[in-house]
């Protein structure tokens, strides 16, 4: 690593800071070091690290009987997933799942995060609204999972406010498991779509009005471009945490399984670490692959 | 900004019903608190406040909130530090790599947290745990902290992008050294900015059950946890849904100060409006 | 006393090695292979350990992983309570984490941070093996002598004599039935599995591999062709029959049930009106009083459980597990215990202080009951009924429930 260019300070101070200071100004080198160690360490040695160690364990096997690790190289893992339809089955399904979660909540965020951050007027209830938003985070996951339960179960909350139409609800299943994620990841796809909407200048939009655009041309032609990365910094939280999740479909998904279900059966049931730990290679590979596209749309800086 | 009536009345009414499904189920857990049946049976046939009284001299929900809360400020604390630092380096030095680290910052939370819970339990179990450390709240704190650091550094260094470096440089041309011009200068700068960053960071860590679950030793027990638990206790599930009501009340105030304190509830905020 | 028990810990581990490398990996399980190295299915000894001589001081603290039911604080419900009584008189302060499944548990057990476990059978040999939990001196646990002595020194809870746990309680997987949806009471498990079953779509089955083996006794019993001799000791053939029957039960469930608590609102909901189940769940749905539930034992037979509570090898605070163990089987506790859950209680003077007729419904002094349930075991590639190493193993068993589901 080596520090350059935009170094921006180039008279040295002429007093009143400490010798140490003074020193560490004459050497932006060693600043950046100071200021980089620490973290690298964290998540360069400790993280990454970590998924090392996890992934190397994919080449090893347990002892059927007695679960110890056999720590020697095999493939046998990587052949079980691969060969086995039901692993593809899953991983499709869960794909959809995440992409289904991810539409869902592009289509609910859009209206509700544009109203707050480009409609509504006063400052108090811009905030008002956006701490409306974000507050179910703190009723915690499994609580509203169970309140998920409760609304979709066999004559639970929805087919009981159904029933006076004579309909019924889809009960527990993959289109609850859809609506339950859905639902516990929209504030996650609505915050940075409000923090791009919040930075876009109201007269660009106005601008287009001005020039006899249409509401809907002007959203198409002017706010869509300008909040994809918010969008796409949205869908990384919502397709991540839906490839990652196992209780919710537990909760309210009948007889569903998804991907993180093989993951977590192996290593938190079965005590099948390394067969986790091959299966885990799927989505990280999805979520890498995705990243690494998105990288360019500055999506990152939004998250 | 101006909008026609029909579109401002259209996002209004997209807005009330998005809201409507964000608080209903929440309005389902708030009736299942005083809900009388112990499988949160719908709908309810008869009340009790016990669920609140039992709630409110429960000792393991006050043990786990403590424990949530400790877990929540020591990831928040590494998060801020460690965020800041790494936000500083991106948006003030250009060096090779600059790309990568925000990449590596990002990977903790984008990469599912169930891999991130497995792989922390496989390096802790073979690098901690023969060094004597066992499983504990600690190792909670390093977990947690991992995937609160990117929030942080998010938050930072979008500050530090938007206020330039050009305050700083009139700090030091006048004669500041770096330990002043960060004290006086930058830090007030990005103040807002780490709150926003820490409260999001708590709110993660507060929140967050799976990585927990893999990295808490025996004896510690978060409110996430303990919630977990108690759902898989006879008679004792609608309990969860008292505490989760109180949780939520109690967290309005706090919450809504905090953004005050951050000057607007999204981390992008003009410097010239800081209060 | 940390650095004690990591002391004996190496040392067992070393005598281990010791015994491996020198070939004495002696077969307990008959038909082994010949060479202990070569053989990946010849059972080689358990680590050997030394149970203690003496119980000392409590250490102020006990970590527990315990099916829900076996070591209620009070929290559940502040009348059902046998942990506090045991923290008032030892001073050890207990910790207790539910293990869902025998796997889970195994799992939790292999982090080294317990000190015991309440395991079934489908648990017990694998920690003993892997070295997970130590032999246990009875003659330090008082309570021990008056346990039923059909379940001492079981090929479940010993090895060559040697005891490895204190039985807890024992009972039998249950058919349960909603008696208002399910007007002729079931009597065969083919209520499971018959693919025209007026309750499609409706049915409750538990969520873990084990539960092949109650379609391979559903098969022992109505397949002779099979020749199906133990259901948990199943060649390709017949692993495959069992596999394939429970695919087929596939679309009549509703939903599997890993933890009870989902049950429990599965059936209250009339979501499933029809499934597997354990007697603590049908309390707790007739305690409910949404629905009225029935459950008897299949004619078939039935599956079932029998819980150890072991010492783990790298126990922080054995006298407390020590002190625990005499707790949970001393005649009083172990009646809480059972009646709580809806098992027989290992303890035979539990009998005494039970509600009358406790202990006949569960049939908790009778051996001949006891003996015919197919309790929980872990399946071996080296077939548990001795025809060699030709079954599947419970590696095999975990990926096949995972295709099973879907």
């Amino acid at each position: 690593m080596s520090a350059l260019a935009t170094e921006p300070m180039t008279s040295p101070p002429s007093g009143g800071s400490s010798s140490g200071s003074a020193f560490l100004y004459r050497h932006p080198r060693l600043r950046l070091t100071g200021l980089l160690t620490a973290p690298m360490l964290w998540l360069g040695v400790l993280y990454l690290g970590s998924l090392a160690i996890m992934l190397v364990a994919a080449f090893w096997s347990t002892d059927e009987f007695t679960g110890q690790l056999i720590k020697q190289p095999t493939l046998k893992n990587f052949h079980t997933l691969l060969t086995g339809q039901v692993y593809w089955v899953v991983a499709l399904r869960t794909l959809g799942i995440a992409v289904a979660v991810t539409v869902i909540d592009m289509i609910l965020a859009v209206p509700i995060a544009f109203t707050a951050a480009k409609v509504v007027k006063s400052r108090g209830l811009r905030y008002a609204l956006v701490i409306a938003v974000t507050m179910p985070l703190w009723a915690g996951y499994l609580v509203k999972g169970y309140a998920m339960e409760t609304m979709f179960i066999n004559n639970g909350v929805i087919d009981w406010m159904l029933a006076p139409l004579g309909l019924k609800g889809p009960g527990l299943g993959i289109p609850a498991t859809i609506f339950s994620l859905a639902y516990l990841w929209l504030p996650y796809m609505i915050l940075p779509i409000y923090a791009g909407l919040e930075r876009l200048p109201d007269s660009l939009i106005e601008a287009s009005s001005d020039l006899g655009a249409s509401a809907g041309k002007t959203f198409r032609g002017v706010i869509l471009p300008m909040i994809v990365p918010s969008l796409i910094a949205g869908s990384i939280f919502t397709f991540s945490l839906t490839l990652g999740d196992y209780i919710m479909v537990k909760i309210v998904g009948g007889t569903t399984q998804m991907f993180a279900n093989i993951i977590y059966d192996n290593v938190g049931v079965a005590n099948n670490l390394p067969l986790a730990a091959a299966a885990a290679v799927f989505p990280i590979t999805v979520i890498v692959i995705y990243l690494l596209a998105v990288r360019r749309s500055g999506a990152l800086d939004n998250l | 900004m101006n909008l026609s009536k029909s579109a401002r009345w259209g996002l209004t009414a997209i807005t009330g019903i998005v809201l409507v499904f964000i608080y209903f189920p929440l309005l389902v857990v708030l009736i299942n608190s005083f809900n009388a049946s112990k499988v949160f049976s719908w709908p309810p046939t008869s009340w009790t406040t016990q669920w609140w009284s039992k709630a409110a001299t429960n000792e393991g929900v006050r043990s786990a909130l403590l424990t949530s809360v400790k877990a929540g400020i020591g990831a928040t604390l590494i998060a801020i530090v460690l965020g800041s630092m790494v936000a500083f380096a991106v948006a003030r030095y250009d060096f090779f790599g600059r790309d990568s680290i925000s990449f590596l910052v990002i990977l903790p939370i984008a990469l599912p947290g169930i891999i991130t819970g497995i792989a922390l339990n496989a390096s802790f179990s073979t690098v901690l745990v023969p060094l004597g450390i066992s499983f504990g709240l600690f190792t909670v704190i390093l977990g947690h902290a991992t995937f609160c650091i990117v929030v942080v550094f998010n938050n930072v260094v979008a500050r530090l992008r938007r206020t330039g470096s050009s305050l700083e440089e009139a700090a030091m041309d006048l004669g500041a050294g770096p330990f002043q011009t960060f004290r006086d200068v930058t830090f007030p700068a990005v103040r807002s900015a780490l709150v926003a960053g820490a409260l999001l960071a708590f709110a993660l860590s507060f929140d967050e059950i799976v990585v927990t679950s893999f990295t808490a030793g025996p004896g510690v027990e978060t409110l996430p946890q303990w919630i977990f638990n108690n759902l898989f206790r006879p008679n004792q599930g609608p309990i969860i849904n008292a505490v989760a009501a109180a949780l939520l009340i109690a967290f309005i105030a706090p919450v809504y100060l905090a953004m005050r304190m951050s000057d607007g509830p999204s981390r992008v905020v003009q410097v010239g409006a800081e209060p | 006393m940390q650095r004690l028990s990591r002391l004996f810990t190496i040392t067992a581990a070393s005598a281990a090695v010791a015994l491996m490398a020198a070939g004495c990996g002696s077969s307990t399980t008959g038909g082994g292979g010949s060479s202990a190295s070569s053989s990946p299915t010849g059972r080689p000894a358990p680590p050997a350990m030394t149970a203690a001589t003496a119980v000392g001081e409590g250490e102020g603290e006990l970590n527990l992983i315990a099916w829900a039911g076996y070591a209620e604080n009070g929290s559940t419900d502040p009348a059902v309570d046998w942990v506090t009584p045991f923290t008032d008189a030892t001073g050890c302060k207990v910790n207790v984490k539910i293990g869902n499944t025998s796997d889970e548990m195994v799992t939790l057990m292999k982090t080294g941070q317990y000190d015991g476990v309440s395991a079934s059978g489908d648990a017990t040999l694998r920690l003993i093996y892997g070295g997970d939990v130590a032999p246990v001196n009875t003659d330090l646990v008082p309570n021990y002598a008056t346990i039923s002595d059909f379940l001492k020194l079981k090929p479940w809870n010993s090895v060559n004599d040697v005891a490895y746990g204190i039985p807890h309680g024992w009972g039998a997987n249950v058919l349960a039935w909603n008696t208002a949806a399910v007007t002729t009471a079931p009597t065969s498990m083919g209520a499971l599995f018959d693919p025209n079953s007026p309750y499609k779509g409706k049915i409750s089955i538990y969520d873990a591999p084990t539960y092949i083996a109650d379609a391979a006794l559903y098969l022992m019993r109505t397949k002779p062709d099979l020749k199906i001799t133990n259901p948990y000791a199943l060649d390709d053939t017949q692993f495959a029959a069992a596999v394939d029957l429970l695919k087929q039960q596939r679309p009549l469930v509703s939903s599997y049930w890993a933890d009870y608590t989902h049950q429990v609102a599965s059936f209250d909901s009339q979501e499933s009106v029809l499934g597997t189940s354990w007697q603590v769940n049908v309390n707790l749905i007739n305690a409910d009083a949404k629905v009225k539930v029935d459950s008897a034992v299949a004619s078939e037979g039935a599956t079932g459980w029998s819980d150890t509570w072991m010492l783990a090898s790298k126990a922080a605070h054995p006298n407390c597990m020590y002190k625990w163990m005499d707790w949970i089987t001393s005649p009083k506790v172990n009646d809480q215990v059972a009646e709580w859950f809806g098992e027989a209680p290992a303890q035979t003077k539990a009998c005494d202080v039970a509600t009358a007729g406790f202990c006949d419904q569960f049939h908790a002094l009778d051996a001949a009951y006891a003996d015919s349930i197919y309790y929980w075991t872990t399946p071996t590639a080296n077939c548990l009924d001795g025809r060699g190493d030709i079954c599947k193993d419970y590696a095999a068993w975990v990926q096949a429930w995972t295709e099973i589901k879907g």
